[in-house]
């Protein structure tokens, strides 16, 4: 088996090598992402880990840091994802309309070019909660900008000029754009949007040279839209049979089934794996969707070159409370009972986090990252389900009826924001919510273009607790134990790192940026950002110094979820009481603001 | 069932609205208008029950939990202090770009061909008019007992 893999890979590289360009973007990529004065993709690396060798700024310095210098983007909106860094210029972007700026770093931020595109804003009103974009990509000379409207458009990372541009969906049936793409290989991956319109997920990969479509894999559908191999495609070492992707469906439900891919695409170019997870199925009440609905909230693992599937992992089948299964996947090798294994770390949605083979998706461990989840008691290591508690099941309790007090509410133990690693301690740090809510399922039409929800909800802090609606934790993969917790008053929403500094970065949503002990969580240094913040912190070098830098900008689920604050809905329930309006500590308005030492 | 629901709304989305309104507000528009909810020892009409529940369906992930505004889109429970019933009608089925300062890029879609909406926006309009006239507060409101509550009567003999 493993001969016949390196054959083939080597056979791969031989076909690459009549196309230059594209061999040459790939070991570009796989090099580039190795400096750490660079911060060429959004997760950091292709192991999703944001993880810097820069030491510079460090345990002992961090409390000094200062603020170099700032940039407006000039809209409103909610900022997420983050800058990148290549070679002293910095690519950031805004949500709607998306515009797209190179930063001069040798100037303090100087407008090399900006580029903005010109999209219907008929688009917006089926973006759900709020118009956010995710970052970026780079490969070979080129910024990858994945619109709202769904256009994917390479542009000369020296002049902002469009090389090519394509549709990758139809936003009049609700499919928009948000994800950040991952180029791997000679190919950039554009993961789709709404969910909440019943569209249909799915992933496809684009040639970087010329934006034609090399394969597209959806995540529902028979076996020739899911690019599943009946015999060679496993769940949990099985082989998943025929079309089991409508398999598991009542009718032609499957086509409103939903199951997009908004997350973050990761990838390891030894096994040439790309690896991602599938979103929430077509319509939020479980009553009208009999079935597991197969492959919604499921992870993936494909073949880079033809996006064949080698194994899924479906975490949360017949989904019942929105948990999404598109949070990152971190690529770690870890010993677990006492061997080296390559793992894949998930957190998700669902509250529990897992670790996973890669090579194979053997299910390690499946544990509560936070202890108040309780909508299933454990995950059966051996069929890989979650065991539901009937009382917060949404289903059995059935449509017209408001079952109470699930944790944690359908925003998840945590969302995308991604979390990151660092190889010196062995810890995962997850930004976390600490919300549960009631969720009442009811009968809904499905009309293309306008919400398919179907579901009440209302959220509140996790009852019985600290009153927060938030933890940053560290998290031991190894064994699924949680080693601390620093509670927040709000839900932590933006992506963190960690540095060779021994020094962990988080921003809140009052819009703090602060930076912890890798160790304890003891907190080493915060400053008040002009918004929010729901972006990605991420570190880079120029000119022989350390800087860091965050996009502010409140919005998104969690400016739209808590502006208002949260209170204690159901008496009985034992909430610490309400939480403050988030609207008291922070306005809209996407900044971002760069941090170093003083020179001295 | 779905087929019934498509083919309700397709009748377009204000004239049914209307004369959904007609229905409930018994002959007395303006009084219906200012007061579309009936309230009993805390326990609300299903009309505005069933508001509580369609708002929380398809507005609040732009209009917040409770109607009281995000970073997306205004507090309902304060527009509704000033807003007629035809505006807000009128704004529901047609939709809005951004006008108001400050909320740049964002838009109010047209429901008029959601029948998630337009079937039940005289409840809508209930229970958001309730929400402003602080007559209920937080959270989802308890219901009356279906044998007192004359909405719900009326309700389910138009179904
Ligand atoms: C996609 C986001 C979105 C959704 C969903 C949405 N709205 Fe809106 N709505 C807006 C925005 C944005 C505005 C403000 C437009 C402006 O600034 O003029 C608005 C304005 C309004 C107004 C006018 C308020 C005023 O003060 O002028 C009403 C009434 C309204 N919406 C009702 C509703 C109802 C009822 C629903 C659910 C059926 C709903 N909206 C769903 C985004 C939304």
């Amino acid at each position: 088996m493993h001969g016949f893999k390196l054959l083939a890979a080597s056979s791969l590289v031989a076909v690459i090598g009549l196309a230059p360009s594209h061999g040459l973007a790939n070991d570009e990529l796989v090099e580039m992402q190795k400096n750490p004065k660079n911060w060429v993709m959004p997760l950091g690396n292709y192991a999703g880990t944001r993880y810097s060798e820069l030491d510079q700024i460090n345990k002992g310095n961090v409390g000094d840091l200062q603020v170099a210098w700032t940039f407006s983007t000039g809209v409103l909106r909610g900022h997420e994802g983050g800058p990148l860094v290549i070679d002293g210029v910095m690519y950031i972007h805004a949500p709607f309309p998306n515009t797209v700026f190179a930063l001069d770093l040798n100037e303090d931020g100087r407008m090399i070019w900006k580029y903005e595109p010109k999209q219907d804003p008929n688009v917006i009103p089926v973006m759900c909660c709020d118009t956010v974009n995710r970052g970026v990509a780079y490969a070979d000379g080129t910024i990858f900008l994945h619109q709202a409207d769904t256009t994917v458009v390479a542009l000369d990372a020296k002049t902002g000029e469009v090389k090519w541009s394509v549709k990758n969906g139809d936003p009049s049936k609700g499919e928009t754009g948000t994800a950040a793409p991952l180029v791997a290989g000679d190919k950039v991956l554009i993961g789709n949007s709404g969910g909440e319109f019943g569209v249909q997920g799915h992933l496809t990969a684009y040639n970087i040279s010329d934006g034609s479509i090399a394969w597209r894999a959806y995540s529902i559908g028979p076996d020739d839209m899911t690019l599943l191999d009946p015999e060679n495609t496993t769940h949990l070492g099985e082989p998943v049979g025929a079309d089991s992707g409508t398999a598991t469906w009542e009718g032609d439900q499957w086509k409103l089934g939903g199951g997009t891919t908004w997350g973050w695409t990761t990838y390891d170019p030894e096994l040439n794996l790309i690896y991602y997870g599938s979103g929430n199925p077509g319509t939020w009440n479980p009553v009208q969707r009999p079935g597991d609905n197969r492959w919604s909230m499921t992870i993936f693992a494909r073949d880079l070159d033809t996006g064949t599937a080698k194994w899924v992992y479906q975490m949360t089948p017949h989904d019942e409370w929105d948990f999404d299964g598109v949070n990152e996947m971190m690529l770690v090798d870890q010993e677990i009972d006492g061997e080296m294994r390559k793992t894949l770390v998930h957190p998700d949605r669902n509250g529990f986090a897992y670790t996973l083979d890669r090579e194979t998706g053997e299910l390690l461990v499946a544990k509560k990252y936070d202890p108040v989840v309780n909508w299933a008691t454990e995950v059966d290591m051996e069929t890989g389900r979650p065991q539901v508690v009937a009382d917060y099941s949404t289903g059995q309790q059935g449509e017209d009826v408001n079952t109470q007090g699930i944790c944690p509410a359908a925003l998840g133990t945590k969302d995308q924001q991604p979390s990151t690693y660092s190889p010196k301690t062995g810890l995962f740090y997850i930004p976390t919510n600490h919300v549960c809510m009631d969720y009442e399922p009811f009968q809904v039409s499905y009309t293309a273009g306008q919400p398919y929800v179907g579901a009440t909800l209302s959220m509140y802090p996790a009852p019985d607790s600290h009153g927060g609606l938030g933890n940053f934790i560290a998290w031991d993969a190894t064994k699924g134990e949680i080693v601390w917790s620093k509670p927040e008053p709000f839900s932590v929403w933006s992506g963190a790192l960690a540095t060779a500094g021994d020094v962990v970065f988080y921003g809140t949503l009052e819009g703090y940026l602060k930076a912890v002990d890798p160790e304890t969580g003891d907190e080493l240094f915060k400053f008040k950002t002009p918004s929010g913040i729901i972006g990605n912190v991420n570190t880079y070098e120029h000119d022989g110094k350390q800087y860091v830098a965050i996009l502010s900008g409140i919005g998104g689920w969690a400016g739209i979820g808590l502006a208002a604050g949260l209170t204690e809905s159901t008496a009985g329930l034992g909430a610490v009481g309400a939480y403050e309006s988030l609207a008291n500590y922070t306005n809209l308005g996407g900044q971002l603001t760069v941090f170093a030492l003083p020179s001295s | 069932m779905r087929l019934w629901t498509m083919a309700v709304a397709g009748l377009g989305g204000a004239a049914l609205a209307l004369s959904l309104s007609a229905l409930t507000a018994n002959a007395q528009e303006s009084d219906w208008e200012e007061k579309p909810y009936i309230i009993e020892d805390g326990k609300v009409d299903y009309g505005t029950y069933n508001g509580y529940r369609r708002y929380h369906n398809t507005c609040h992930v732009c209009h917040g939990p409770d109607a009281l505004g995000s970073s997306f889109a205004p507090s309902l429970k304060d527009s509704l202090k000033t807003m007629s019933y035809t505006d807000f009608l009128e704004v529901v089925t047609n939709g809005r770009q951004a006008k108001r300062s400050g909320n740049q890029d964002s838009v109010m879609p047209s429901f008029a061909e959601n029948g998630d909406v337009m079937l039940y926006i005289d409840h809508i309009y209930a229970y958001l008019k309730a929400r402003s006239d602080d007559a209920v507060g937080r959270g989802r409101p308890e219901r009356l007992p279906p044998e007192e509550d004359v909405v719900f009567q009326e309700w389910k003999e138009s179904q």
